[in-house]
């Protein structure tokens, strides 16, 4: 599967603060570059749309640039382009959909416009090589928080359940801001919780027993958030460590379960964990611990390629040019709330 | 030569194909909200018309508003992903200047378009080629008094400056702007004309760093406006935000334009 023939995908990604450029060869990873306007969001607390699209449009065609001569490519090594045209920020999404369609047009390829979640799970086969079908994956971002059932991750991949509220990133970073950690919360509560007890402080799994597959942090992040305050208001000193860590400890006890009951209920023994909060050092023990109980096989790819990035759109493309998937027209729309059912576009 | 000119800064997406001497063939759709759809098969269309290929295409010219940034971004996007695959240079026209130029006209008028917000971008000319002072945004009352104004923003505040002063066209054509640019670019030496295309680092999005800028410069947006994103102060008290009664969440992402 890695043949020198393979067509070349180029992947662009822009759905929220990372401007992602990467290349692939069938499911080889040639290159992956990107562009992070999150410095400019830190001191505003979470990521402002209007920064990112602007950032995006800058930073494109130098990042396009850096992934060629990284990947020692010419433009006109280029067989197909791919692009996130959803779901994510519309503004900065508008940018990368542009870009792709005017690199396919200039270069007179076929353009892919892709979903941003399926192309998180097609980005692991770049590292642990074809997709099992079918497999279950738990998508944890700051935007998203969702279980998938997945078929086929080029043509079919079924919602099983997401966050009705926060996503898990989200909640990350609000009880970090609650902390006094800085944005993006999720590595500074990792690195704290390492020194803190995850049973310290008791605090709520939402919908732990529902019987659904759907997630809530909301009710979490306030019960942090009254905890601390009361610590505060009588005068006790706060102990970080042990927030951070038994709040991690809530977030990923809830988001273990979930996936692995979603493993039973359809009788799938492979898991896939993608999105930033993957990278989370908790999520992964506890996940390979219940997997390990469960007889399930735990795939997590390497934390560069959990994060937004432009080797998971071409990841995806690649998939769709070898299942020979119907290519995308000029005129389609970048679109914010994209669902997964619409795997391309 | 042969020019493709493309602008997205108001809610006409307009494509075109100038010759160096005339125009020749344009694409112009009215619809504010598409502009990410239409735009590139308006490129493929003025392609097919000339019979032409974009291997063909010599520079590559682009509307730089100002205008309402999301579709502003779509049109400078595809000039310069565009350029770099064709291997060309890509430019930035000021909107303003490409629909005054279009108007012919000798004698001092503004050109304004909308900016939402109740505002407008706009500027002052002398003639269809002198920008005297702008581009800006302001509120419509707060524009000079007695000269004739042409553009979108006009018609839409006929009320407020006078419906006797309003003037067209009403949108940018790209075949204007081809025009405007192929004007500036002829006679350029190569090195001058690469010097030009360079986008430089920082953001135009203050009226001072827009004043006096030349026709023709880099395929980078004239903003005028910061983002309007506030730095949050502590989080909110829960506990007493309990008490009150009030909404305890907030979104995690910040509202801005």
């Amino acid at each position: 599967m890695s043949g020198r023939d393979e067509p070349i995908v180029l992947g662009i990604e822009t759905s929220c603060d990372e401007t992602g450029v990467g290349l692939v060869r069938g499911h080889t990873l040639l290159a992956n570059t990107i562009a992070s306007s999150m410095e400019e969001h830190a001191r505003f607390g979470g990521v402002v749309p209007e920064v990112a699209s602007r950032a995006h449009l800058e930073a494109m065609a130098p990042t396009v640039e850096s992934a060629l001569d990284k990947a020692g490519l010419r433009f006109s090594d280029i067989d197909a382009v791919a692009v996130t045209a959803g779901p994510g920020l519309a503004g900065a999404l508008l940018v990368g959909v542009a870009a792709a369609k005017a690199y396919a047009l200039g270069l007179g390829v076929p353009l892919y416009g892709v979903n941003h979640l399926a192309a998180h799970v097609a980005v692991d086969q770049l590292e642990h090589g074809p997709l099992p079908k079918p497999s279950i994956a738990l998508l944890v971002s700051g935007g998203h928080s969702s279980l998938l059932l997945v078929p086929d991750v080029a043509q079919d991949v079924i919602s099983l359940g997401s966050t009705v509220d926060d996503a898990a990133g989200e909640a990350f970073d609000k009880v970090a801001r609650v902390l006094g950690l800085p944005f993006p919360g999720g590595p500074h509560i990792d690195r704290s919780a390492t020194s803190g007890s995850g049973t310290a402080i008791a605090f709520p799994r939402g919908k732990y027993d529902d019987g659904t597959l759907d997630f809530s942090f909301s009710g979490l992040k306030t019960a942090v958030a009254r905890w601390v305050e009361a610590r505060t208001a009588a005068g006790e000193t706060v102990p970080v460590a042990d927030v951070a860590a038994s709040f991690q400890e809530a977030v990923v006890d809830v988001l273990t379960r979930k996936a692995l009951q979603a493993c039973r209920r359809y009788d799938v023994k492979d898991l896939l964990i993608g999105g930033g909060v993957a990278a989370n050092s908790r999520l992964r023990a506890l996940a390979q611990e219940r997997c390990d109980a469960a007889g399930v096989r735990l795939r997590v790819p390497r934390p560069g390629l959990c994060t937004d990035n432009g080797a998971m759109v071409a990841a995806l493309g690649s998939e769709l040019v070898a299942a020979g998937i119907r290519p995308s027209a000029l005129d389609i729309p970048a679109d914010s709330s994209l669902p997964i059912t619409a795997v391309h576009v | 030569m042969l020019v493709l000119a493309l602008d997205t800064a108001t809610p006409a997406v307009t494509a075109a194909l100038h010759d160096g001497s005339r125009v020749l063939a344009e694409s112009t759709t009215v619809d504010a909200r598409r502009h990410g759809e239409l735009l590139a098969p308006a490129v493929e269309r003025v392609l097919r018309d000339c019979d032409a290929s974009l291997r063909d295409v010599t520079v590559i010219v682009a509307g730089s508003g100002p205008g309402p940034y999301t579709g502003l971004r779509v049109g400078l996007m595809t000039a310069s992903a565009l350029a770099a695959t064709v291997g060309v240079h890509a430019y930035g026209v000021c909107t303003l200047d490409a629909i005054a130029f279009a108007s012919g006209r000798t004698e001092p008028f503004l050109v304004a378009t909308d900016a939402r917000r109740k505002e407008v971008f706009w500027a002052r000319y002398g003639d269809a080629r002198t920008r005297l002072d702008g581009p800006r945004v302001d509120r419509p009352h707060d524009l000079p008094a007695e000269l004739p104004v042409i553009g979108a923003g006009a018609r839409m505040y006929a009320e407020t400056i006078g419906g006797d002063r309003v003037g067209d066209p009403e949108y940018p054509s790209a075949g204007a702007l081809a025009a405007l640019a192929a004007e500036h670019l002829a006679g350029l030496a190569p090195e001058r004309a690469a010097e030009l295309a360079r986008v430089p680092d920082g953001r135009i999005d203050s009226v001072e760093q827009a004043s006096g800028l030349a026709v023709l410069g880099p395929a980078r947006p004239i903003y005028l406006r910061r983002p309007d994103a506030q730095i949050p102060g502590a989080p909110k008290k829960v506990l007493e935000q309990a008490r009150r009664g009030e909404p305890r969440d907030e979104r995690g992402v910040v509202s801005g334009q």
